[in-house]
């Protein structure tokens, strides 16, 4: 039922232009949110993603993160990387690090703000949770959780675990 | 107002410019996907910034809806690109290294150590 009513309301949030909507389009909405809440119930069988996740206190707790140490991260990374563009000062190699996340969407949250920020970019991540990251300039060979990507790995527990 | 749009506008160019010249700089496929992925990245978030701007100004000026759905949809845009370009670029690296790419002048290949143990096992199982 929140998959339908978000994706209905995604659907008419897209298509607004300022004016009314057509009932044309509320119709595509409801045939749209109803192809995509069979497609997510059929994909997520076992319920790993569940609606309960989302309640305020998370999502505000998201919201700053992206507008706190994700935005300043991302910041950072784009003037080093720039500044390696020009320099073209690189030490590249792949590290391996096991954060201990246990959930899936803990690890995609992680895996994505890694590639984002500052020099790394997660190239596989194992079954068990180690991931494999490419760094573009390789401070340590056996690096540490805060040396890669600072608190990223709190913040993903708190969020998503 | 609109010195900001060229501001943004100008600031998304050079970092769209740099991932561009990325591309010519980094000797491998990973080290070209940090510059392909972060400036591009950032480069368009500043240019939805731009966006954002110019339709805040013109809705303070007219007052009319459809520059603040503008906003709206720049938003969910930028959102959309944040998720969609991480996970393209892990899509790419992963597949670059299952296909036996190696990381150019790396230092330190820990995957390809972790494949060798892992190929060695599945062997002597078999």
């Amino acid at each position: 039922m929140f998959i339908f009513v978000v994706s209905f309301l995604m659907y008419l949030l897209l298509v607004w232009s300022g004016g009314g909507i057509p009932l044309i389009e509320i119709l595509i909405a409801l045939g749209v949110a109803s192809v995509v809440t069979v497609a997510f119930r059929t994909w997520n069988r076992e319920r790993a993603v569940r609606s309960g996740r989302l309640d305020p206190k998370r999502v505000v707790d998201f919201l700053h993160y992206l507008f706190g140490p994700f935005a300043v991260g991302l910041a950072k990374a784009n003037i080093d990387v720039a500044k390696r563009v020009i320099t073209g000062e690189i030490r590249p190699g792949i590290v391996k690090i096991n954060p201990g996340l246990r959930t899936d969407i803990a690890r995609t949250l992680l895996a994505d703000s890694i590639t984002l920020t500052p020099g790394t970019l997660t190239v596989d991540v194992d079954d068990d949770g180690t991931f494999f990251i490419h760094w573009i300039y390789v401070e340590d060979e056996d690096p540490s959780e805060e040396q890669l990507y600072g608190s990223f790995g709190d913040w993903a527990r708190r969020l998503a675990e | 107002m609109f010195i900001f749009v060229a501001i943004f506008v100008l600031i998304g160019l050079a970092f769209n410019l740099l991932g561009a010249i990325s591309l010519y700089r980094f000797p491998d496929v990973y080290t070209r996907l940090h510059g392909a992925t972060k400036c591009t990245t950032f480069g368009t978030l500043f240019s939805m910034f731009a966006v954002v701007a110019y339709a805040l100004g013109r809705l303070v000026m007219t007052g009319e809806a459809r520059f603040g759905v503008l906003i709206i949809h720049s938003a969910i845009a930028a959102f959309v690109l944040l998720v969609t370009n991480a996970t393209g670029a892990h899509a790419l690296a992963r597949a670059a290294h299952r296909s036996g790419l190696m990381p150019a002048r790396a230092v330190v290949d820990r995957l390809e150590e972790f494949d060798e143990v892992r190929a060695k096992r599945e062997g002597a199982q078999v």
